[in-house]
């Protein structure tokens, strides 16, 4: 009998582990033969540690189990969900990226390969590298780090270069609060982005990879780095990638705790050896990237999404989303929600079905104040834009981003003005400290809304003029963006912003 | 990454700093070796590095201070890394620290007097949907309330 528990760090942050230990335990002294498999989450946090028991007629769901629930698990009395796919959460989800994490072992080559893994590496061996770019192109995908940049178009940019070696690199520094779909990723189905890479190193020529993961994510350095190791003895990685001729290879680079090196100028830098600082743009790392050669640096989502691109065809992926937000975005709904998890779905779902319906509102059960979307980085969007389509273009117009689709809800006793004061204080403290507007902007930001809070009202017009120039003259998002949670705030909360001055006087 | 420092294996630098000379940008694998091996980043490796990889002494502190991982003394005995990010903070994760500082009487990255414990600041874990968050010596756990707090403090011996 196999039972699945996972080995996904939310599952384990929630006693994944001593269910695993209990379960093992427990089966022994019943003389049980049972095989536990570590698998990814499925995404539904609020059910972790959800444990599944593969019986004839399926896999049956139990969450949140803990170790005291194991022997009644063991013995059928527990109360089950029933198969996962029917969970509403779960069934409303159109899941492309995520396909297989949750369900497979992410350590199984033949799980992987069973449930539709390296179909899309051996079409895409199959063809020119030109055919393999313009599969990309023509698929729509966008990146997924935030920028939302044609994909194409940059292995167009790299393909088309000319150098002795080209690398692939993945950002896998996913800093943003309110996402964690990376992670989940590497941690459930880390074949998917090693997959991912091959094509991307073969459709441009690159035979060198990296995975510059966080060094907050222990768990996910630790599966992708197995993986790896499993996929180079099994020639998907290596001098031949599955017998084509092509060479590509890669391995897993940890970074040090610095949020600015999820920009990818920053991330190369630092891939090399150097402080993470942030360099100027042009010359773009499509022709001068890491140490100086042609590089594609996409994020983990980008570069997952690519094989079943490959399986199921371009235009079967672009077939979903909205406008030009084309195909589905894992989205990660988090903080103060009853059910929080992350939900893959085509572009176009209004952001208040997402909060409120989706995720069954906030877990306090007090009113929904205002959710955060794309980061730290990302505007506060009050609830009465929540009308607004999840997509790049239509949170743009709404002075906001979608970033890497991280939602983050707050209930109505967030203090706005707070939270504004620490986007400023974030920034002062991630800065890289190379141009003058992020670097003492960002200071002069915590100081000014101090002053905001003691009642001088005179505090917010400088304010807005500190963030304009933040926005216009940063040298990358870092302080090019924390305006928008700051100005949003600002905006939609003029009362957390005022009352100060009334409390003062 | 934080792990517990208590009897850190000597290795010796000079073995450590040669088998990561090699490969591309081998700067920041060799910090991590250096950290993981020392708990810290001990002022006699900088000239030995920077020997090693024909950089300047001033480009490897550079390099080390940059970087919020580094740490040039050691950490106490049990390192707990409490997220302050948004999701976090929309649980309460702010409060928490507030507690956490005020009953040890520490501002962050300040370890107690009997150098049991270092807390430190972290910028999201990705358990975004599981706050508030923390990481005691490498290991991650959710939804911290005021109960678990206090055992894993006591469990730290705080």
């Amino acid at each position: 009998m196999n039972i699945y528990i996972p080995r996904d760090a939310a599952a384990k942050a929630l006693g994944a582990d001593e269910v695993a230990s209990a379960v093992a335990t427990e089966a022994a002294k019943r003389g049980l033969d049972v095989q536990i498999v570590r698998n990814g989450t499925r995404g539904m946090i609020w059910l972790e540690p959800l444990v599944e028991v593969e019986e004839t007629t399926g896999r049956r769901a139990y969450g949140p189990v803990t170790a005291a629930d194991v022997p009644a698990l063991l013995d059928g009395k527990l109360e089950g969900l029933g198969a996962v796919e029917d969970i509403p959460f779960f069934a409303r989800q159109t899941r492309l990226t995520f396909a297989r994490c949750g369900l497979i072992d992410p350590l199984s080559l033949a799980d992987y390969e069973a449930h539709g893994g390296l179909a899309g590496l051996r079409r895409a061996v199959a063809m020119e590298p030109g055919g393999i770019v313009a599969e990309v192109t023509a698929s729509g995908l966008r990146g997924r780090g935030g920028a939302g940049f044609p994909t194409g178009i940059k292995w167009k940019t790299v393909a088309e270069a000319q150098s002795a070696q080209k690398y692939i690199v993945c950002n896998a520094d996913e800093g943003d609060s309110g996402t964690f779909a990376d992670r989940m990723i590497m941690e459930g189905d880390p074949f998917t982005l090693i997959e991912g890479m091959a094509i991307a190193g073969i459709g441009t020529g690159a035979t060198k990879g990296y995975v510059y993961i966080r060094s907050e994510y222990p768990d996910a350095i630790e599966v992708m780095e197995a993986a790896i190791l499993l996929a180079r003895g099994a020639g998907l990685l290596g001098p031949s990638v599955l017998g084509s001729g092509h060479a590509f290879d890669m391995e897993v680079r940890v970074g040090a705790g610095a949020y600015v090196c999820g920009e990818e100028t920053s991330l190369l830098n630092s891939l090399e050896g150097k402080r993470g600082i942030v360099r100027a743009k042009p010359p773009l790392p499509a022709l001068e990237g890491l140490f100086g050669r042609p590089t594609v640096v996409n994020n983990v989502l980008s570069l997952a999404t690519v094989p079943v691109i490959f399986e199921k065809g371009a235009a079967h992926y672009a077939g979903f989303g909205l406008g030009r937000s084309k195909g589905t975005m894992p989205i990660q709904i988090a903080g103060n929600v009853k059910h929080g998890g992350l939900f893959e779905t085509a572009f176009g779902m209004p952001l208040g079905q997402l909060v409120n319906d989706i995720a069954g509102g906030t877990a306090s059960g007090r009113p929904v104040k205002a959710a955060q979307v794309g980061g730290p980085l990302g505007a506060y969007i009050p609830v009465s834009q929540f009308d607004t389509p999840f997509g790049y273009e239509e949170f743009d117009q709404k002075g906001g981003l979608i970033g890497h689709a991280g939602i983050v809800v707050f209930d109505d006793t967030a203090d706005m003005l707070k939270l504004a004061r620490f986007a400023m204080e974030f920034c002062a403290v991630e800065s890289c400290g190379k141009c003058t507007p992020c670097r003492i902007g960002s200071v002069r930001g915590v100081e000014t809304i101090d002053r905001i809070a003691a009642g001088d009202p005179a505090a917010t017009v400088i304010l807005t003029d500190l963030c304009d120039t933040m926005r216009d003259g940063s040298l990358c998002a870092l302080g090019g963006f924390t305006p928008f949670p700051v100005m949003s705030a600002l905006r939609h909360f003029p009362d957390d912003f005022a009352r100060r001055k009334e409390a003062a006087e | 990454m934080s792990h517990s420092t208590a009897e850190p294996p000597q290795r010796d630098l000079h073995a450590l700093i040669s088998e990561h000379s090699g490969g591309e940008g081998p700067l920041l694998p060799m910090l991590h070796a250096i950290q993981a091996a020392y708990g810290h980043i001990p002022q006699e490796a900088i000239p030995l590095i920077a020997d090693a990889l024909n950089l300047t002494k001033a480009e490897v502190h550079g390099v080390v201070t940059f970087y919020h991982d580094f740490r040039e003394t050691p950490a106490g005995r049990h390192v707990i890394k409490l997220c302050r990010a948004e999701a976090c903070q929309s649980v309460g994760g702010a409060a928490l620290a507030d507690r956490v500082l005020g009953k040890l009487g520490l501002d962050w990255g300040g370890t107690t007097a009997n150098g049991a414990v270092t807390v430190e600041a972290v910028y999201c874990l990705g358990l975004c949907a599981c706050g508030p968050a923390a990481m005691v010596d490498g290991k991650v756990v959710g939804r911290v309330d005021d109960t678990r707090m206090a055992k894993i403090l006591t469990e730290a011996g705080a």
